[in-house]
């Protein structure tokens, strides 16, 4: 069989334009031509995007579950960076 | 986590698959866990490429152009749904490579269902009635089960499936209000796709030799008979529905416990098939083996256009 395994690339769906992108998953490619070709034809065969990315998978960089505690706790104790930290009797800021 | 020992990871791992987490690709998991989600995921994505090849048989026959047109795009999905399947299982670590390398050496096993032949127009409305009925209640519960991918993956097969489920169902219900001879066709494809789509839901849990792990990783969230129960409670009324007749003598309604009794099925015909001796096991891995190497030239011709544009200076 043939040795070369197609690179891997993670694909990106945006529903529709102004929309966050999301991960959909993954494919194999030869090139980023392909990349996008074979994207659109497993992860939007119904119009789930109006725009696709393709990114190699060797360029995500991850936060390893294992620093899940240390790597976030800065943010634990600043409660007060969330509006419902305050109290504003009697105003409306509907 | 990394003074612990295996024993305490594992306890850790359990806990947090009792306190209902999802596991993702770069959590610590037993090997173990990863070998059955690895065996059990792969099957899947097997079945789903296999499974284009009972259906694929009609496309060139179909009787008009909007059922070809149909049929198509549900045999394009198959395809997509193993490669969805495909890239949830590469997470554990295992390459594409290998996985197809297991397909076609036979050492991988796909889903008994796909040595049947389809050997009318009206099996393509059983299949996709009874066939990918079956298949949503297995996947509905498997879109809860504790691995991320797997269940990301289910999520958007279900959604597509409904369109399989519905149009194999439209089929029959056509074939049913035509002539006595279009009715006897839809009968005899229910005839033959019944009990082997029972089967798709695996022997009866005490023989199950898996069950009992999957069931305490959450891998499997309901057990074989239980999701195999809800597939016929759910489908008898479509039958009746139509007029078609299950082929069980033995079913029926029981009023205290709302659920259909059915008769005894024949697992020596499941294991038989299983282990190669089907209708159709010795065409669909030639199929398969065959486009396989017929493709080749379409894999090197991509590879070469890649290797040229980067040696141009594109980037690849």
């Amino acid at each position: 069989m043939n040795s070369t395994e197609w690179p891997l690339w993670e694909v990106f769906t945006q529903k529709k334009s102004g929309l966050p992108f999301e991960h959909a998953g993954c494919i194999h490619a030869p090139d980023k031509e392909m990349a996008l070709l074979n994207a659109r034809d497993v992860y939007s065969r119904r119009n789930e995007a109006t725009c696709l990315w393709v990114v190699p998978s060797g360029a995500i960089v991850s936060s390893t579950p294992d620093d899940m505690g240390s790597f976030f706790e800065p943010a634990n104790d600043k409660i007060y960076r969330h509006p419902n930290f305050y109290k504003t009797p009697g105003a409306n800021f509907d | 986590m990394k003074n612990l020992t295996e024993q305490e990871r594992e306890k850790k791992f359990q806990e947090r698959i009792d306190r209902g987490e999802i596991i993702e690709p770069k959590d610590w998991m037993p090997e173990r866990y990863r070998s059955q989600l690895i065996r059990m995921m792969s099957q899947h994505a097997h079945s789903e490429i296999v499974g284009m090849l009972p259906e694929g048989n009609w496309i060139t026959r179909a009787p008009s152009l909007k059922r070809k047109a149909v049929l198509l795009a549900k045999v394009q999905d198959e395809g997509g749904h193993g490669l969805y399947i495909y890239s949830g299982t590469e997470t554990l670590n295992i390459s594409r490579e290998e996985l197809v390398g297991e397909f076609l050496s036979g050492k991988a096993k796909y889903s008994s269902i796909f040595n049947y032949p389809t050997l009318t127009w009206a099996d393509i409305g059983a299949i996709g009635w009874l066939v990918d009925g079956a298949a949503i209640v297995n996947q509905t519960a498997l879109a809860k089960c504790s691995y991320g991918p797997y269940a990301r993956a289910m999520v958007r097969i279900c959604k597509e499936e409904n369109f399989h489920h519905k149009q194999g169902y439209e089929i029959l219900a056509t074939l049913m209000k035509g002539t006595e001879g279009q009715k006897a066709m839809a009968q005899d494809a229910v005839n033959r796709w019944w009990w082997p789509s029972l089967m798709m839901f695996g022997p009866s849990d005490k023989d199950s030799p898996n069950s009992a792990e999957l069931m305490r990783w959450k891998v499997k969230r309901f057990s074989n008979d239980d999701l195999r129960q809800r597939f016929i409670d759910r489908t008898v009324p479509q039958a009746d529905n139509i007029g078609i007749k299950i082929p069980d003598p033995m079913l029926k309604f029981n009023e205290t416990t709302s659920h259909y009794e059915y008769g005894p099925i024949n697992w020596e015909e499941f294991y038989n098939v299983i282990k190669g001796n089907g209708i159709c096991n010795r065409e669909r891995m030639k199929a398969r083996r065959a486009a396989h190497t017929d493709g080749r030239w379409v894999r090197e011709a991509a590879e070469a256009y890649a290797k040229k544009q980067t040696a141009k200076g594109i980037e690849a």
